[in-house]
């Protein structure tokens, strides 16, 4: 039997799925840590990039924190942090995860915030509007399509690396894989492939769910002037 | 409290250990030689599959929508989750399993800034070529790609610094360089001086890339240095 077969077969087996530590339990501990973390990273990261972005400070910590933590491995915080005083179980995955997610959302609040037009802001200064008003009733709403795109790609990318945890014992249908690596491909080539098939389609899902949310908060004259010009590309190619 | 718990909480371990470093210093230097041959594996052979695609995308432009999106698929595919694929397919302890998931993975990052660097070249430049008679191919490898330069070297930063963190899944298999050492350290009994040294090695690791590939294109591209 070669490995796609076992690997159907895998899916197949109703016990798979039910049994304790079977693909339904992995999936939700795999969702859970994922939703804390990005609820995580929204609080801290939301707030900290409106205001700095409001106030017109720290663009380039910004950027540097961007590309530290892309150097940064993220085994390494999820094998450090547990070994911390916050202690094992998920609320140092939790955190690891939280931290990665943080960049992306940060990045995109503070450039939605600055990306107002100027003018836009000095008329609705103009109009007496205070500098809470001006974030509150302007900055914001103009900010939703950026605020939208940076938790699509923080979400996206948490429910990617949450798969990670699994190299800690940290849960999440990263499991499966470990598992089945821990037992060696010739015995369990089938269960590898098969977690393998159902974190890439959990990811393509999220991707795809958080695209289409993203495409229906933002407003049609704010969606990127990129896709309008892919999409008269893509039309003019076709004609 | 029992022996073995008394022996467990007495028996030092520190967060850095130097003594760890000189006993081990050659399997630290073994790990950090197949991290470095992984990465400059990966994005040579990433680059050489990336940038004709980028120009493809650019010479070609309804193909630039398919392009982009296939690799944007692969980058969203989790990282594990290629190596499930290819690992039982290709063999589960060989380097190649690892190497292939991280060209795919940096695909991506490299295509589009290819792209969007060729992209920026101006108009009336390109015209200036043509109407000097140079051909597609020549205006290419004279006029486009050495304008891209710096959007070619943005992708390669940063599918540079991205795959020398992303090297370190590969030691689920024992093949991640410095992620052998994390890992290993986790397994074996928690050995803090363990895995904080590979962890700083590859955060070291990826900012010296980075530096170097900085020095690169500023050797590369000097037009942009008098610019400013």
């Amino acid at each position: 039997m070669n490995v796609v077969q076992s690997a159907w077969t895998y899916l197949n087996d109703p016990l798979n799925w039910t049994n304790p530590g079977g693909i339904l339990d992995r999936l939700g501990e795999h969702l859970v840590i994922s939703a804390s973390a990005v609820a995580i990273g929204l609080v801290i990261a939301w707030p900290l990039g409106v205001w700095l972005a409001h106030s017109g400070r720290g663009g380039g910590v910004i950027v540097l924190l961007s590309d530290l933590t892309l150097a940064i491995p993220t085994i390494a915080l999820l094998t450090i942090l547990p070994l911390s005083f916050i202690g094992f179980g998920k609320p140092p995955t939790i955190i690891a995860l939280a931290v990665f997610a943080i960049p992306p959302l940060l990045a995109n609040a503070y450039t939605g915030v600055r990306q107002v037009d100027a003018e836009t802001r000095d008329a609705a200064r103009g109009m007496g509007l205070s500098g809470f008003q001006l974030l509150r009733r302007v900055e914001l709403p103009l900010a939703v399509p950026y605020l939208a795109a940076g938790f699509r790609t923080a979400s996206v990318q948490v429910v990617a690396t949450t798969a990670l945890a699994s190299y800690v014992n940290g849960g999440g249908l990263g499991q499966i894989i470990a598992e089945g690596f821990g037992l060696g491909t010739a015995v369990a080539g089938g269960q590898i492939l098969a977690g393998g098939v159902l974190v890439a389609l959990l990811a393509l899902l999220a991707e795809g769910v958080l695209a289409l949310l993203e495409r229906i908060v933002t407003p049609a004259p704010l969606r990127p002037a990129r896709r309008r010009a892919d999409r008269e590309a893509v039309a003019t190619g076709a004609a | 409290m029992s022996l073995r718990d008394l022996a467990y909480q007495e028996a030092p371990n520190p967060w850095f250990s130097w003594d760890y470093i000189r006993t081990n210093s050659s399997t630290i230097l073994d790990a950090l030689g197949e991290h470095v041959t992984l990465t400059a594996e990966a994005v040579a052979l990433a680059a050489v599959v990336a940038i004709p695609l980028g120009v493809v995308a650019y010479w070609y432009r309804p193909l630039s929508g398919p392009i982009l999106v296939t690799s944007g698929v692969l980058y969203t595919i989790p990282s594990l989750a290629l190596l499930a694929f290819i690992a039982p397919a290709v063999g589960p302890t060989k380097s190649t399993s690892v190497l292939i998931g991280l060209v795919l993975y940096a695909l991506l990052l490299i295509v589009r800034n290819t792209l969007a660097g060729l992209n920026q070249v101006p108009r009336d430049v390109q015209d200036a070529a043509t109407g000097m008679g140079y051909g597609r191919w020549s205006r290419l490898l004279r006029v486009d790609l050495p304008l891209a330069l710096p959007g070619i070297l943005t992708g390669l930063r940063l599918a540079t610094v991205s795959t020398v963190a992303l090297v370190t899944i590969g030691g689920l298999i024992g093949k991640g360089g410095l992620g052998n050492l994390i890992l290993g350290g986790f397994r074996n009994n928690f050995f803090k001086a363990e895995i904080t040294t590979g962890a700083i090695l590859c955060v070291l690791l990826g900012l010296v890339l980075d530096l170097l590939l900085i020095g690169t294109g500023r050797v590369l591209t000097p037009w942009t240095r008098r610019a400013r």
